[in-house]
């Protein structure tokens, strides 16, 4: 085993994050992220879904035929969901509301079938669990990026507390509406992947065209 | 009928399943690098919209809606829980039927969709729709009415986005911004102009 278990957990979250680098799972990263609470529940839900996904199939990996490998992580993955799904409608039902269809559609995020297909199908279970925890997290992290920035911005709180008073209810902060609207998060996705790219030059991508080459004097 | 056409627009133009709800969009932004590509996903993504949101309506009102099975004789049966699993059964072996028909019947058409019609059971788009379905409430006619046309939204949106992706690889990008970033900051613009289209009411 060439990485480390702290190596599998933490590397998902920088150097090799689901979102910005592999662009695995955007669809509900963008959806879900207007405020901070949904987001957070959403980064709890895929990180639980994820890892247990990851550790039952690596259980079986050995048992699964790979004709129908596909058809049988499905399976435990919408097994997996539907769970999530009874429990946040048992107990958070508000939170439920909000996310409508987009905890259904965890089943379909690439990171779960992705980690499923790329890890837990070739490495033990503790390991894929670690793995798909870790890349739970790093799908987690980048929500919760946005989700702050569009909550306190467009809203003027974080987890639904006041942080800057906005006009409406006498404060001075003029609320950024743009923010909650969907297009807002394509932007500061866009730019947090600029800011990792800065600080990782590594992950750069190469151009198709280069437009032209000059010497540095 | 207007009920349906007002429909159908909505769907297409102000939810848009790409550029409001984001949804397919791992597919949206991966293969938008060819319009030739991206029309081609685009058709089958519409064509397989438009056969699973309604067989799921029928499997939702016939199997699983509380009370759905009393022609079965259990009038107190709820499954609405088994939801999930079954519309990505229903989803997978759809795609699994098209792909065996039009390899039989088109081959034409087959080689031309073929190898995009195994990326449409993990598109969230189809998923999406069918949840939306559910959860709007939607009848039968309603529900082939948005299967079709927000399956056209799609296609329109991704092949909008490669005819924008060709021009922009001859543009001077910053390096980190390069690829994936732009693509965001593109697909935010466009999202922007489609939200235009949210005063438009029939």
């Amino acid at each position: 085993m060439s990485q480390t278990r702290k190596e599998m957990l933490v590397d998902p979250l920088v150097d090799n994050n689901p979102i910005t680098l592999q662009v695995l799972g955007i669809c509900s990263a963008l959806a879900v992220t207007s405020s901070l609470q949904v987001a957070f529940v959403m980064a709890l839900a895929v990180t639980f879904v994820t890892a247990f996904s990851s550790m039952f199939i690596s259980m079986l990996r050995n048992q699964i035929p790979s004709s129908i490998r596909i058809i049988v992580q499905m399976v435990i993955i919408a097994s997996l969901v539907i769970l999530v799904d009874q429990v946040l409608k048992a107990y958070a039902f508000e939170i439920s509301k909000t996310l409508s269809v987009f905890v259904g559609l965890i089943i379909t995020n690439c990171i779960v079938m992705g980690r499923a297909e790329a890890f837990a199908m070739k490495n033990p279970p503790l390991d894929s669990f670690i793995d798909g925890l870790g890349n739970g997290m790093g799908y987690g992290l980048i929500l919760m990026l946005v989700g702050i920035v569009r909550e306190l911005f467009g809203s003027g709180s974080l987890f639904g507390v006041t942080i800057l008073q906005t006009v409406n209810n006498g404060g001075w902060y003029v609320p950024n509406g743009l923010l909650l609207l969907p297009p807002s998060a394509f932007f500061i996705i866009g730019l947090i992947i600029w800011a990792f790219r800065t600080w990782k030059p590594n992950q750069v991508e190469e151009r198709e065209y280069k437009i032209q080459q000059v010497e540095a004097h | 009928m207007e009920g349906l056409i007002s429909l159908a627009v909505k769907a297409i133009f102000v939810e848009n399943l790409a550029l409001s709800f984001f949804l397919g969009m791992c597919t949206f932004i991966a293969v938008s690098k060819k319009i030739s590509t991206a029309l081609g996903l685009g058709i089958s993504v519409m064509l397989v919209q438009a056969i699973t949101v309604p067989a799921n309506n029928l499997l939702l009102s016939y199997l699983l809606k509380p009370g759905a099975l009393a022609w079965a004789g259990f009038p107190d049966v709820d499954l609405t829980f088994l939801g999930l699993i079954s519309y990505i059964g229903v989803i997978a072996a759809m795609v699994q039927i098209l792909e065996m028909i039009l390899d039989k019947y088109f081959p034409p058409l087959y080689n031309a969709l073929g190898i995009f019609l195994p990326l449409i059971t993990v598109n969230c788009a189809i998923l999406g729709g069918s949840l939306f379905m559910v959860e709007r409430d939607y009848n039968f006619a309603e529900a082939a009415t948005y299967g079709l046309s927000s399956g056209f939204g799609w296609a329109l949106a991704i092949t909008a986005m490669a005819g924008v992706r060709e021009k922009l690889k001859y543009s001077d990008i910053p390096d980190g911004l390069q690829g994936l970033g732009i693509t965001f900051i593109t697909a935010g613009l466009m999202a922007m102009a489609f939200m235009s289209f949210s005063g438009v009411k029939l």
